[in-house]
């Protein structure tokens, strides 16, 4: 056990820490109970300082746009660290940045790295994903949209799903079945869409919050140019698999957790009930210090993982199980802070009596999405059961006659 | 940065692993267990020979003068191998609470007889954790009069480390005139509990006050997260491979999502929880301090929720078997419940732990 950093990461963080100290006033205010819509001016602007500062877009390299270090995981430990200690925005979280540009690095051509790396970093271009469809949730690989090569296009019919920020969205890489005849898998091609091409309709989806966080989104012999596949024909599932792995490894980061639980202690230092602060209220706080320990469980859990990557070995369970437990963890924490806030827990969007923004319902709500995106949380006890603990497969069973199943959201077109 | 174990520390494990299997297989467990002494010499002295017994004796003392975390390593493989010793109390706790006590008289007298496999020492800290009705020991003129409950690593110890209250403690001799040790049965056979009586026992004052009391229950507090650690792991291990050897409808048992799900639950919280139990255990000797405290709070509270988990989940897996003695599950089971009881229920723990915080 050595959690020693060598002099120059200390100096680093010194380094990180300056440089929060100076900017952080033009930083973003985080997101709250407001509307969850498209990035704004300043948050654009932000991001430009971050890469210009090397805080944002670190490892990419500096010909596609990228402040161009080598990769380091002990610097990107300490910037997240800090940046969440901070509690300030580390820059633009789209799913283009965090998704595509990753896939794209490791899969692309030199031409669309060139072409759209650059422009998914600033967030000028902005991206969404197509994966999910009415009828292929947990089971993805069953999708249903199709292109056909005509010529020089690929020609898109069918329909997708969850498409968060397709509304105000440039591009989506998506998932659609090219090769009909081939096993499921082997079937579909991972293809790039602008989202304003002629025969794409979004249509914004209500959730639970009250806003429109995801879309459907219609397509209707939709044109794209051949040329706009990530690998080849038939290799879309592999693609998507290298695309998961990076959405399941931020689901589940440990600052995210610590931020959140900071926040809530101070919620329960403020928040009173008569006159005794939630904090101070022995079952609350009894939930609170169990909370407390499954955050730094979390946290040193990650440390074995960051342990894992430095020395090239794979972390196994350790890194299986985090996507399951981060979500989870970060509902309880959202539900505590509720809890501690009794009735005016309900209080929602304004109001005199709301508290922190708003932010606590909006979270509860919210990460409760995030428990069933990106592999819901009974997927993941199967991928850990599956791939971590090597257990088999379950067998296949019968569908009923009736069809596939699944509720469908009302006015969704079949 | 490294968060883990290091080559050594993975050989010396290793090792570990081979002599408990060699001289800790069940069987044997369970003769140790009919007889409720807590030892089995056979596996001490080759404990002794590992050079288990001296991890945190400074060298000066004749041990290796390592940390918390190496000692930690083994309570773990005991804790696996539900093993009959009372290394807790001899070779966790005591050889920290002697050296630091900055007594050289009980430093020389005890340290090496510790390193060399030679003393055993029991944990009376009952009154230190929270007076029970009928018990109490108090001190007067060097004397101390009274009842402590549950005094851990008892049967074979040639001495206690026990609490007046949460400000002092004593080294008692367990030969001592007056002092009688009357054995509780608990339901874990593998490790002795005791009722000491006191009726004006001479004892020798362990310098240190309420600070070194408090430590003593931080570094047995950490010790049992390690050992439930252990323990649990073992049950989670025979679950998973009970899952996939039994068969049921035609099929293993351990393709039913049902029970795929429950698996999975388990090792979802033991990963984290071992990774906190390391962390903590670290931190004793490397970062003594406040920060030391609330994470054995944190280990130990947090071990005692994910071990009741393991030990009811996997013994479900197992069916009915998993309910029998012919199995030996049940050891498991046991020890991990013990492990939550004592030193401080979780609830208590986290109390300590709040008030730190309330500030």
């Amino acid at each position: 056990m050595d959690l020693s950093l060598d002099q120059r990461y200390l100096d680093f963080r010194e380094e990180v820490r300056a440089f929060l100290a100076a900017n952080r006033s033009d930083a973003p205010p985080a997101i709250t109970s407001r509307d969850r819509g498209a990035p704004t001016p300043a948050a654009f602007e932000w991001q430009r300082r971050l890469i210009e500062a090397g805080y944002a877009a670190r490892n990419i390299p500096s010909e596609y746009g990228g402040y161009g270090a080598e990769p380091d995981i002990l610097e990107n430990m300490i910037i997240g660290e800090e940046f969440s200690a901070a509690g300030v925005q580390a820059g633009l979280a789209g799913i283009g940045i965090m998704m595509l540009v990753p896939t794209l690095l490791e899969v692309g051509t030199a031409e669309q790295k060139a072409r759209y790396i650059p422009k998914a970093i600033t967030g000028e271009e902005w991206w969404c994903q197509g994966y999910s469809e009415p009828g292929s949730g947990s089971d993805l690989a069953s999708l249903r949209t199709n292109a056909r090569l005509e010529g020089d296009e690929w020609v898109i019919n069918g329909q997708k799903i969850w498409t968060s920020g397709a509304h105000f969205s440039d591009m989506m890489f998506c998932l659609v079945r090219t090769e009909p005849d081939a096993p499921k898998h082997r079937g579909i091609s991972y293809l790039l869409v602008p989202v304003k091409s002629e025969g794409i309709t979004v249509s914004p989806l209500k959730t639970m919050t009250g806003r429109s966080e995801f879309n459907q989104v219609f397509f209707d012999d939709v044109r794209i140019p051949a040329g706009n596949i990530v690998a080849g024909r038939g290799e879309g599932w592999k693609v998507a698999n290298v695309t998961l792995k990076h959405e399941r490894g931020g689901l589940g980061d440990p600052n995210k957790s610590i931020a959140r639980f900071d926040g809530l202690v101070k919620l329960m230092r403020r928040e009173t009930v008569n006159g005794q602060r939630a904090i101070d209220d022995r079952l609350l706080a009894d939930r609170l210090m169990q909370l407390e320990a499954k955050v730094l469980a979390l946290k040193f859990n990650n440390m074995r993982v960051l342990t894992a990557d430095l020395e090239g070995r794979d972390p196994g369970l350790a890194r299986l199980v985090t996507k399951y437990y981060g979500t989870v963890l970060n509902h309880e924490l959202d539900a505590l802070a509720i809890d501690a806030m009794g009735e005016l827990g309900v209080l929602y969007e304004d109001g005199e009596y709301l508290r922190d923004d708003g932010a606590w319902q909006t979270w509860y709500m919210h990460d409760l999405g995030l428990i069933i995106g990106g592999g819901s949380t009974n997927i993941q006890r199967n991928i850990i059961a599956e791939r971590g603990l090597d257990l088999p497969r379950e067998p296949k069973a019968v569908i009923p006659p009736q069809g596939q199943g699944g509720r469908t959201a009302p006015g969704a077109r079949a | 940065m490294r968060f883990g174990l290091s080559s050594e520390q993975e050989s010396f494990r290793d090792q570990l692993r081979r002599l408990l299997a060699e001289r800790a297989p069940l069987d044997r467990v369970r003769e140790i267990a009919a007889d409720g002494s807590g030892y089995d010499e056979r596996l001490w002295s080759g404990l002794t020979e590992l050079g288990a017994m001296g991890v945190l004796v400074p060298e000066e003392y004749g041990g290796l003068g390592m940390g918390t975390f190496d000692a930690g390593l083994v309570v773990e493989e005991l804790g696996r191998a539900v093993a009959p010793v009372p290394y807790l109390g001899t070779a966790f706790v005591a050889p920290l609470v002697l050296a630091e006590s900055g007594s050289n008289s009980l430093a020389a007298e005890w340290l090496p007889r510790i390193a060399g496999g030679e003393a055993r020492i029991g944990l009376a800290l009952s009154e230190a954790v929270g007076a029970r009705a009928g018990a109490g020991v108090t001190a007067e003129g060097g004397k101390l009069s009274g009842k402590a409950l549950a005094a851990f690593d008892a049967g074979a110890a040639d001495a206690f480390i026990a609490a007046s209250g949460a400000d002092q403690l004593w080294l008692v001799q367990a030969g001592a005139a007056g002092l009688r040790q009357t054995p509780m049965t608990s339901i874990d056979r593998t490790r002795a509990l005791a009722e000491l009586r006191f009726d004006g026992v001479e004892a020798e004052p362990i310098p240190g006050g309420a600070a070194l009391t408090r430590r003593a229950l931080d570094l047995a507090r950490v010790a049992l997260a390690a050992d439930a650690v252990g323990a649990a792991d073992a049950m989670f291990e025979q679950a998973l491979e009970y899952s996939k050897q039994r068969v049921q409808f035609e099929r293993v048992i351990g393709s039913f999502q049902g029970v795929k799900h429950a698996l999975a639950d388990m090792i979802t919280a033991l990963e984290p929880a071992r990774a906190l139990t390391w962390y903590a255990t670290h931190a004793q000797t490397e970062m003594p301090g406040e920060e030391a405290h609330r994470l054995a709070c944190h280990a130990k509270a947090h071990m005692a929720e994910v071990g009741r988990m393991i030990a009811r989940a996997a013994t479900e897996v197992h069916g009915g078997m998993g309910f029998t003695d012919d199995l030996g599950l049940h050891y498991w089971f046991k020890r991990i419940g013990l492990d939550r009881q004592l030193f401080g229920t979780p609830e208590q723990i986290r109390a300590e732990a709040a008030a730190t915080m309330a500030a």
